[in-house]
This record gives C-alpha cells, structure tokens and sequence, in this order.
C-alpha cells in the first residue's frame, strides 16, 4: 500500500514538470496561433487589410468588429522596416507583435502626435549598427526595437458608427511598410 | 514485474495530472496580474512583455492577438454582477459610467470569441454609437428579442462574452481598485 502510494506521490510530482514543459512548449508548437492564421493572406513585408470578422468568418478570435485593420507580417532578416500609417478621422493605433503573439509595442495616433504615424522597425543588432550621426537624429524619428526578426504589425483604425467603415479602411490602404535596407541611408 | 507495474503507473498518473492541469490554466484563463471590477475581468499584462507565460500558452492556442497597452485594454465579463452565467436567453441591463478613455466598444462574442450572427447585424456598440442619458451614463440591454433603445441582440444562445474595451485610456497596468475605474454594472433577470 505504502509503495502505491510513493508511486502515485512520484507521478504527481513528475505531472507537475510535464505541467511546466507543456506550458513553455507550447507558444512554440501551436499550429493555428495568430502568425499563422494570417501567413495566407498577408504576404512578407508589405500591407494587408484584412477582411473584416462576420459571424460566419474571422482571421482570428476576439477582433474588434467596431476597427478596419490591416496587418503587415514583418521579417527583419535583410534589414529595418520603414513603416507609414496615415491617421483615420476617429482613432488609429498600431500594434507590433512577436512571432509568438506578445505584444512589445504598441502607439495610437495621438502619442504619435502628427497626421501619420511614422517609424522604423528594427532588431537591437541594427540599432547598433546605425552610424553614431544618424543615432543624434533619432530624437525626431521613432525608433522601434523588435526583440525577434519575425513578427506581426496590426493596424488599427476605428469606424465609430458603421457607415464610417470605408474611411477607416481607405485610411488603412494608404499604409506602407517596406524594407529599407540601412545602407541605403549612408 | 512489481517495478515495472509501479513505474508504469507513476507514468500514467504523470500524464493524467500534467496534460490535465496544463489545460485547465488554459482554458480557464490565467489569473496572473487580472483587474477584477465588479462582473469585469481585465488582464492589462497580457498586452506588454510581460505577459506571464500561461497567457502567453492561452493566446497561442485560441490565436488571437491582445489589445496592446499603448493601444487600451479588454475586460472581460462571462457572469453577471451576482456571478451567474451570461444566459442568452435572459435580459442583461448594462448601466452606468464607464472609465475614462477616448473611445470604447462593447462586443457580443461566443465563449470561444467568435461572433454571434443575428438578424440585425449587430454584434456591438462604440460609445459614438449609444443613445445616452443627459447626465452621460447609459443603458445597453443584451437580450433575445427586440429593445427600444441600446439593443444587443444574444439570438438566444446558451452562454456568451461580453469585450468592453478602453481605448486610449489611463486603465491599465497600474490600476487596482473600482474607484479608479468605474466599470458598468452587469444585471440579468430570467423570466
């Protein structure tokens, strides 16, 4: 009896680490996490609108069906992205998000404090190579650090009533993201 | 054979409290760094590096991406202000103030965040959109058959999310307490 018990005792504890493993695993192994969901529509580095979520179809669970967005999935891979989202007449934020969906960064139109938002994405390694010139100027540019060369950016621009949704998406259209290699800027 | 029977055993019982454990926290929602105001549930964390790694487990499986906090933030509300289960079959009065913030929506979702379809097309409110009192507050009424009024239709469904997102809004991470955020109250009456 006491030696079931000492069993049982064992397997708890070892049900408690696969508890953990399978907890940090498994941002790693999902196959239908938000990156995935939109690699069919959103083509590498450049804008998507999404389509807005219907009852009877939605990109992912929980969107705002109140915001037109778009989504630009971002590999910094061969260098900073350049991104430009024109303000919609209501609220416009975006959100920049990790392969595995955290969510680092986010700004909305009036942090942003002009009539777009404007700024570069970058990794920490290519932040450190911008030539020390260029570094002084970036008190007036934003500069965002992406802790993973892959990602997610979502835009978002809000239609306060229905019939205000073809300005927010028209607002959305006109976005850009694109790569700008740092060479360039020398 | 007796060795073998018990580590087998062990094994199993491992497996069971594991994987069984692993999707409790997940399905259940994570209570890590949650702001509880009345019938609301915010998880202000989840939208900044920060996020613990059992929300960060939650969100990769349900595939969706969390309002990030320079953008706002999401309360959550699947019971009433007694704790019941939101019924689609019954009538939810949502009344009062909501927080500060430059815009707000209120959406329906099914418990797995999907939208409900119903015959009016509509499954939320901006706060541009709802008919207020003259003093500001307001009232939106979440039921099957037609209101006058803020109407949220349910279509009847059993259970169902309510999303009253803030955006733009000094909630977040740093608030604690009712008295910094003033949710609405969520009441339900069953005929």
């Amino acid at each position: 009896m006491i030696r079931w018990l000492l069993w049982l005792l064992a397997g708890a504890l070892l049900g408690g680490i696969v508890h953990l493993v399978a907890v940090l695993m498994l941002p790693r192994t999902a196959t239908q996490d938000a990156y995935s969901r939109l690699t069919p529509v959103a083509p590498l580095n450049t804008v998507a609108v999404l389509p807005q979520p219907t009852p009877q179809h939605e990109l992912m669970p929980l969107m705002d069906p109140a915001f037109a967005s778009a989504v630009c999935r971002y590999d910094l891979e061969n260098g900073p992205i350049k991104l430009t989202v024109p303000i919609s007449p209501a609220y416009t934020s975006v959100s920049f998000y990790t392969r595995r969906g955290v969510a680092y960064y986010a700004i909305n139109d009036r942090s942003a404090g002009r009539r777009q938002i404007e700024l570069q994405l970058m990794t920490a390694a290519q932040r450190a190579d911008l030539a020390e010139d260029e570094d002084v100027t970036a008190a007036d540019r934003l500069i965002v650090e992406s802790p993973s060369n892959t990602g997610l950016i979502l835009m978002r621009a809000l239609a306060p009533e229905p019939g205000l949704m073809p300005v927010a998406q028209a607002a959305l259209g006109k976005a850009s993201c694109k790569l700008e290699p740092l060479t360039a800027e020398r | 054979m007796r060795l073998l029977l018990g580590s087998l055993f062990a094994l199993a019982v491992a497996a069971l409290v594991g994987l069984g454990t692993t999707w409790l926290a997940l399905t259940r929602g994570s209570a890590f760094g949650a702001v509880a105001i009345g019938a609301w549930t915010a998880f202000p964390k989840s939208g900044t590096r920060d996020v613990d790694p059992y929300a960060r487990a939650a969100i990769a499986r349900s595939g969706e991406l969390p309002v990030g906090s320079g953008d706002g933030v999401a309360f959550f509300a699947r019971a009433d202000d007694d704790g019941r289960s939101l019924d689609g079959r019954c009538d939810v009065r949502i009344s009062g103030t909501t927080p500060q913030a430059r815009f707000w929506t209120l959406t329906l979702y099914d418990p797995q965040g999907r939208l409900i379809g119903n015959a009016i097309d509509r499954q939320g409110f901006t706060s541009q959109e709802i008919v207020r009192a003259a003093d500001g507050s307001f009232d939106i009424v979440v039921a099957p058959r037609t209101r006058a009024g803020n109407w949220l239709p349910t279509n009847g469904v059993d259970s169902y999310l309510l999303v009253l997102r803030l955006y733009d809004s000094p909630v977040g991470v740093a608030t604690r307490a009712a008295r910094e955020a003033p949710m609405p109250s969520v009441v339900q009456t069953c005929s």
